[in-house]
């Protein structure tokens, strides 16, 4: 029996050829850390999607936009947990911001994190409902007025001229929203790309990789979310939104599994000092999550499901249950693709000569269960902003202003 | 009468010539091209005299004195692992992990290489293959390399790991957050996870005796003086006598690390 499938828990047992004697115990970066980028990937992915509508004036998947600014601000307030909980000393996190290293790239994190946080994400929130926020507080009970009159900062003016501006600020910082989003997410591959000592990383095209993924990540996550919670709402999926995402969706997955396939196939014909390491991995125990879940699974498929049903005649229903089942498979497989990075990325030695064990733990802040907590946390957060922010267009109410 | 028709007072006509308005805003034009130029030339000047006077030089002198390092003579190293067992003993390293270790080569006659270092070489090794099939086989001591260009100093985000002024390379225990980052950066596999102080450990080339004159304890043990020691920067003392006097070679130059740590005898085995 294949050893992978006789101990699930110990995930990589192949411990052979000659590692160093320091990379004998755990790896270092665990499934927390495959985590952290699929996190700042779907905010970066949902943050795309959002600005489509707004600067790009995709007005088919407006029904999205304020999902997506939610999606996005959701798993944004959870993106440094798996970070802060994977440090040997996460009382000190905070030195990151007190005393950055600046040739560090994982210093820039902090404030490219709070830049997005605060100047960006909180702020088109803030612009985009102000006006929801103001009338929710004049019909709310004593609790939730004193709420919302907080989160409006006492702007109560619902006069035309300071919608208008809400409407101007709002469009002003998704544009800065862009660049920053893409700051964001290519930062988190320059991370890993960024090291030399490591040439599963070590590649120029790792940020532009993990832009991409992020995006189609992204854009899968809010699509899903959009479905499920319009089944869950019993309302009707607009069709027309839904075609212009998956036409979205094919369109990034294009684009990214041609930089990926970009990526090895330069890999393949470069062959430098660590190609024999490499393909040992890669077909190994990667050749599952590489090749059969992130590229074919969570990519090819997706892909041709997708080109098939921009031109298929199908019902609705079917087309939306192709859609759910197709943006399952992105997301499955964008995370394969963070799995493969960063624990494919530890699964061989430095000495270029061995391979190392990863071992897949429960409990413990680094184990699985860790891991379930905060990769579902975003999802409740968002449950509780949409419970206060509503996303949902109101058929009888017009959108903000237009 | 359409607008544009109209005669204004501004408007030249063709026996006017050029009016006063005309006249400076042309000339403001060509004192901006000109003063543009002038700084574009100037910048240009100023660019290449500065690249011109920037040598490449191939390899740069030592910053300052002491610049302490440590070369290895493998053709010398029995493997006795002695360095390995002081190291630990003097430095409190946790069990499995190391500050250095001794890596073993063996070169089978056909082609082969085995490589191992059972517990970082600190208890020796034991013959693991047959005498008859060894075409040959050497120890590998290896320890950090303090590289001048670190790959770890570069990515640590909180600066907790930094270059002391003797050229060594150290960690702030009470200020490293323990991310791993720089256990990743290194390419020689030196740094390690301490599991009693949740940070990244390394060696220190025993910096508290170094900085009272005495040696490093790997150094100090080694029975058949594998190890030298000393201030690079000081063309009298026993490191820079030894790279006088031998071939010596780093590990993984072409990382441009900067490692400090020198090598006689190195083979093309050694990874």
């Amino acid at each position: 029996m294949n050893p992978i499938f006789a101990n699930p828990m110990n995930l990589l047992a192949q411990g052979t050829g000659y590692v160093f004697p320091n990379e004998r115990g755990e790896l270092q970066w665990s499934i927390l850390i495959v985590l952290y980028p699929y996190i700042t990937g779907l905010v970066a992915g949902a943050f795309i999607l959002a600005s489509l509508v707004r600067v790009f004036k995709a007005e088919a998947v407006r029904p999205t936009y304020r999902l997506a600014l939610l999606t996005a601000l959701a798993f944004l307030i959870c993106a440094p947990l798996p970070l802060v909980a994977h440090l040997g000393h996460p009382e000190r996190a905070i030195q990151i911001m007190m005393t950055p290293h600046l040739t560090s790239a994982m210093a820039i994190f902090g404030f490219v994190y709070a830049w997005y946080l605060m100047a960006v994400l909180l702020l088109e929130v803030y612009f985009d409902y102000r006006k929801d926020m103001v009338l929710a507080a004049e019909k709310s009970g004593p609790i939730m007025k004193v709420f919302f009159t907080v989160c409006t900062l006492g702007v109560k003016d619902l006069s035309h001229k300071a919608l208008e501006f809400d409407e101007k600020a709002g469009r002003f910082l998704t544009v800065i929203g862009i660049p920053s989003a893409v700051l964001l997410h290519g930062y988190v591959g320059f991370i890993f790309g960024s090291l030399k000592g490591n040439p599963w990383w070590s590649s120029v095209l790792m940020p532009l990789i993990f832009l991409l993924s992020a995006i189609v990540s992204g854009i899968a996550m809010v699509f899903l979310i959009y479905m499920i919670s319009t089944w869950y709402r019993r309302q009707k999926i607009d069709m027309r939104c839904a075609n212009a995402i998956g036409r979205y969706l094919m369109f990034a997955l294009i684009f990214d599994l041609t930089l990926e396939a970009l990526d090895i196939v330069h890999r393949m014909y470069e062959a430098g000092e660590w190609f024999d390491v490499l393909h040992l991995v890669s077909s190994g125990y990667m050749y599952y999550t590489l090749f059969i879940v992130q590229l074919f699974l969570g990519g090819i498929v997706p892909l041709v499901a997708l080109a098939v049903l921009q031109a298929a005649k199908v019902s609705d229903v079917v087309k939306t249950r192709y859609y759910l089942v197709m943006s399952t498979l992105v997301l499955i497989g964008v995370f394969a693709m963070r799995w493969n990075v960063v624990i494919g990325g530890q699964l061989f030695s430095k000495t270029l000569r061995g391979l190392t064990t990863y071992r897949l733990q429960m409990v413990g802040h680094e184990g699985l269960i860790a891991f379930m907590i905060i990769l579902l946390l975003p999802f409740f957060i968002l449950w509780f902003l949409t419970a206060i922010l509503p996303p949902w267009d109101k058929p009888d109410q017009e959108p903000a202003l237009t | 009468m359409r607008k544009e028709d109209q005669p204004t007072e501004t408007s030249p006509s063709a026996d006017q010539g050029m009016t006063r308005a005309d006249f400076l805003t042309a000339t403001g034009k060509s004192v901006v091209l000109l003063m543009a130029g002038a700084a574009g030339y100037a910048s240009w000047n100023s660019l290449t005299s500065r690249l011109a006077q920037r040598k490449l030089t191939p390899i740069r002198g030592y910053p300052s004195s002491p610049w302490y390092s440590m070369a290895v003579d493998i053709t010398a190293c029995i493997g006795c692992g002695k360095c390995v067992d002081a190291c630990c003993a003097e430095n409190d390293v946790p069990a499995e992990h190391f500050r250095t270790w001794v890596e073993r080569y063996i070169v089978k006659k056909d082609g082969e290489v085995v490589i191992d270092s059972p517990n970082g070489g600190k208890d020796g090794f034991t013959d693991t293959v047959p005498e008859d099939q060894i075409s040959k086989a050497f120890f590998m001591p290896k320890l950090c390399n303090h590289c001048d260009e670190s790959p770890c100093i570069q990515v640590c985000p909180v600066g907790a790991t930094f270059l002391s002024p003797e050229g060594v390379v150290l960690i702030d225990y009470e200020y490293c957050i323990g991310c791993g980052y720089c256990i990743q950066a290194c390419p020689y596999g030196s740094r390690f996870w301490n599991p009693n102080k949740h940070t990244a450990d390394k060696c220190t080339l025993c910096y508290h005796r170094i900085t009272k004159g005495q040696l490093p304890a790997c150094v100090e043990v080694c029975p058949v003086k594998a190890r030298i020691f000393g201030n690079l920067a000081d063309p009298d003392s026993p490191i820079s006598k030894f790279c006088r006097e031998n071939p010596v070679m780093t590990l993984k130059p072409q990382l441009r690390t900067g490692a400090k740590v020198v090598y006689k005898g190195l083979s093309k085995e050694v990874v």
